[in-house]
Parts: structure tokens; C-alpha cells; sequence
């Protein structure tokens, strides 16, 4: 008796093959653009350690049509990955109160409570 | 199989993710829209003295260093998933480029 | 003319077949028809050359797992009148070698389970003497759900690093892993650890959730490993502060 298991390919494309597998491809290209705008708030502090005129240049830069776009763009994935990782906390950090586990949605809950109270403070702080 | 060092990498990734979650949308928010639109100003004077204090410094560090971390190691993991390889190249590409911005970043806040 | 509904099924005979092909049979639909019943009636009726696994009918043996337009699925648990009208593709479990027709090769996953080390450790050693263990319901609630895995596979047909990487540990076996440690009677941990916390066990995962969402009995694998890496790294960092001091 002959045995010759036959083992398919994994294609190159199997996250275009499913909605789910994409979804999640979207999911992890948030930190692209997480990390391009980080590489700009780094080049706005070098910038601000350079003096009042370089720290005005790159605030002009930050307001020019480029700068904007890519920053709506950023703000786009970074809204993305703040929503899905929030979704996410409760399966990574289930939590028990009295024996009986606390539901997803408290924990999520508690995540955008966290989310409005930081953008509120960050934005009281930088004058609003 | 043995006991893997990944914590060294993970456990920046997940801090990362936290406070890209909770800090990074408003910071675009002030620095593209609202900076743009001229409802708010960064003046530079307001914003050094921030920088100066040593609690600015490790405001400012963490909102640029931990999500630096985090995209660095999700873009290592997404290569591998998207037929990249794992490999050496790889891995420079991606945290190399998080180190220097989170270099940068460091350096200049040790001036200012 | 009662109702028919058409099925291409994949086919592969080794000691003839170079490869795999699909081949194509009409079969009665019945409104409470599932997928498993339509193979059985193509077995009976049409063509006893058909090999596939099953066994209970009921979705909890974890035999019949099978892709089903191109969702991993339990043909017993699937049903005709979902796909009505239409052509139902049925395929082996992705990620497995084809042993014949629909049935995988399963060894691999047989030996990582057993790596895990699937049993109680005792924290210390008990003489029978001593009574049974007391398990309050909280304590079994901690671990219950992990304890519904039917070992049917369909998570690492779902999860694309098992497709990527054959060494990845898995879904299954890492989600039973977490049931034993989280158990209030097992002291297993580090035993389990050098294949759990190893760079194949659940640092491979990349938290995509399809393993969670195809299972049928809602055990969450996804959920274990992302408290596993949680838990891995605050004992890598204890190890790190305190060298040898926690084990």
C-alpha cells in the first residue's frame, strides 16, 4: 500500500482570498502609518531642538497640502488601529470580578473613556 | 524548542499599541487639522519649555518611541506574512528604522 | 423531480493520482440535509471510492472536519440549505498533507499536543490519602472553556501562520496548554513553557482570530494565546529580575 501524502501550496496571496484575511492585512498596515507619523513627530522634536525658525518651518510643513494629506491619511489607520485594538483587550485581558468575568463590552467601554479623557486632557494642555 | 526571548520585543510592541490607541489620533488631530485650520497654535516657545521639563521629556519620548516600537514589529511580522521571509534584512528594516526615530527623537530631547 | 443540489468534491487516489481534481455529483437535497449526509448518500449510492472521517453526527468527535467553499467547517454541521441552488466545493482541511480524498494527515498535530503536556502537574505531590482536590465553581469557570476543544482541526486549517510555518505549535494545542494552567489544581506551567513559550509555540501567533471564529464549540484559541503571551512575558521578566528565584 502506497502512501504519498500531497501537501498544497500556501499561494503568496492567501490573505486576498478570504474577506477575514484582508480585513486583518488592513488591520496590521494601521502601524505603517502609525510609525510614518511617529517619524514625523521625531522630526518635529530634532526640528524643535534646533531653534524657534526650524520648529516654525516644520509647523509651516505640517499645514502645507502634503502634510495634511498624509496626516489625514495617518489619522485615517490611526483611528483604525485604536478601534481594533480596544475590540481586542478583552480577549487578551479578561477580567474577573466576584468569580463572574466582566463583560467585553465594560472592558472596551472602559478603553474609550480612557481614549476621550487622554485627547481631552492633550488637547486642554495644548491650549484648546 | 526553548523558552524564547520574544518578550524583549513583544512586550514594547504591546505598550506601543496602548498608547498609539490612546495618544497618537489626537496628536494628528492637533498637528493636521487643527494646527492647519488655525485653532490651535504650537508655539514655540510653549512647546520648548514642554520639552525642557524632565516630565515633557517622558511625555514626549513615550508618544514617539512606544508606538515607533510597535509598528516596527507588527511591519516584521506583516513581511513574514506577506512572503518577505523572516530573515536578517528584514528584521534591520524594521527596527532599524524604529531605533533611528526613537535615536532622534532621544537625541533631541537631551538637547532642548 | 425532487430537488437536487450539485457537489465538487476533491479527489486523490495516490497510488494513481499525480495530483488532486475535483469531481462532480448530483445529490438529493434535503431541507434538513447536512454536508456529511450528502457524502454519505454519494458513498452509499454513487461512488464507494469516496474517503472521509466521521463519526458522531452530532459536532462533538471532531471527525468530519472538512473546507467547505472554502470555509474549514464540520460536514456535520453544515447545512445543504445554506448553499441551496448553488455548487457546495468540499475539500480537505487546508494546512494538512492529503492522505486521501478529504482525509488530512494528522500526525503532526498529535505530536504537538502531546508536547504541550495536556495532563495535571501536580504542584506537589499528594498521597491518595490526603482527599481528592477541592475545584470551587470559580475556579472551574476560570478554565471551563478551554476544556471544549474537539481536537477537530478546523483552527489550523484557519490560521494562516500554520499555513505559513508547519512548526507552528497551533491553536488547539496552545489553547489546551492554557486550559491545564489555568486549572487551580496543576503546577504545569513551566514544565509546558519550553514548548508554549518557545518562538514556535505562541510567539508565532500574530493575533488574526480566525481560529477563534471558525470554532465550533467557542473555545477561543486566540484568546489563550494572547493570555499566554501576557503571562509568558511577566515570567520571562521575573526570570530576568530574579534570576532562578520563581522556579
Amino acid at each position: 500500500m502506497s502512501r504519498r501524502p500531497y501537501l498544497r501550496k500556501v499561494e503568496r496571496n492567501w490573505w486576498l482570498q478570504h474577506p477575514r484575511y484582508i480585513s486583518y492585512m488592513i488591520r496590521e498596515l494601521t502601524s505603517l502609518f502609525v510609525g510614518l507619523y511617529c517619524a514625523l513627530l521625531a522630526v518635529g522634536l530634532v526640528r524643535l531642538s534646533q531653534g524657534h525658525s526650524a520648529w516654525d518651518g516644520f509647523v509651516a510643513n505640517l499645514s502645507s497640502p502634503i502634510g495634511i494629506s498624509v496626516q489625514l491619511i495617518c489619522l485615517v489607520f490611526a483611528i483604525y488601529h485604536s478601534v481594533t485594538w480596544f475590540a481586542l483587550t478583552p480577549k487578551a485581558m479578561p477580567l474577573m470580578m466576584k468569580d463572574e468575568p466582566v463583560p467585553g463590552i465594560v472592558i472596551v467601554g472602559a478603553h474609550y473613556v480612557a481614549w476621550a479623557a487622554v485627547s481631552a486632557v492633550v488637547l486642554i494642555g495644548a491650549g484648546i | 524548542m526553548a523558552r524564547s526571548n520574544k518578550p524583549i520585543l513583544w512586550l514594547p510592541f504591546a505598550g506601543g499599541g496602548l498608547v498609539a490607541a490612546l495618544i497618537t489620533p489626537v496628536l494628528i488631530l492637533i498637528t493636521g487639522i487643527l494646527v492647519p485650520l488655525g485653532v490651535l497654535h504650537l508655539r514655540y516657545e510653549t512647546l520648548a519649555a514642554f520639552a525642557h521639563h524632565p516630565i515633557g521629556k517622558l511625555i514626549l519620548f513615550g508618544a514617539v518611541a512606544l508606538p515607533a516600537w510597535h509598528a516596527a514589529h507588527r511591519l516584521r511580522m506583516t513581511a513574514h506574512d506577506l512572503g518577505l521571509g523572516g530573515g536578517i534584512a528584514v528584521k534591520t528594516a524594521c527596527y532599524g528604522t524604529a531605533g533611528l526615530v526613537i535615536l532622534a527623537a532621544a537625541t533631541a530631547l537631551i538637547v532642548i | 423531480m425532487s430537488e437536487i443540489i450539485m457537489l465538487e468534491v476533491l479527489r486523490y487516489h495516490p497510488e494513481t493520482d499525480s495530483e488532486p481534481y475535483f469531481q462532480r455529483y448530483t445529490v438529493p437535497y434535503q431541507d434538513d440535509w447536512v454536508v456529511l449526509d450528502a457524502l454519505n448518500h454519494i458513498k452509499d449510492h454513487l461512488d464507494a471510492t469516496l474517503s472521509y472521517r466521521w463519526s458522531c453526527h452530532m459536532a462533538v468527535c471532531g471527525s468530519c472536519g472538512m473546507t467547505i467553499n472554502g470555509e474549514p467547517k464540520l460536514s456535520c454541521h453544515t447545512f445543504l440549505r445554506d448553499y441551496r441552488g448553488g455548487v457546495i466545493r468540499v475539500e480537505p482541511l487546508d494546512h494538512f498533507p492529503i492522505e486521501r480524498d478529504l482525509v488530512i494527515v494528522m500526525d503532526s498535530f498529535m505530536d504537538k499536543l502531546g508536547s504541550v503536556k495536556p495532563w495535571l502537574i501536580p504542584k506537589q505531590d499528594k498521597p491518595l490519602s490526603s482527599g481528592e482536590y477541592l475545584q470551587s465553581p470559580g475556579e472551574l469557570g476560570a478554565f471551563h472553556q478551554y476544556t471544549q476543544c474537539i481536537n477537530c482541526l478546523l483552527c489550523y486549517a484557519a490560521c494562516p501562520q500554520c499555513g505559513l510555518n508547519e512548526d507552528f505549535v497551533g491553536p488547539a494545542a496552545l489553547a489546551l496548554a492554557h486550559r491545564y494552567n489555568l486549572d487551580s489544581r496543576d503546577g504545569g506551567k513551566d514544565a509546558r513553557a519550553e514548548v508554549v513559550a518557545s518562538n514556535e509555540g505562541i510567539w508565532e501567533c500574530t493575533f488574526v482570530g480566525a481560529c477563534s471564529e471558525v470554532c465550533p464549540k467557542h473555545v477561543d484559541p486566540a484568546a489563550a494565546i494572547q493570555q499566554t503571551k501576557i503571562s509568558a512575558s511577566v515570567d520571562w521578566l521575573k526570570d530576568l529580575l530574579t534570576p532562578g528565584g520563581h522556579r
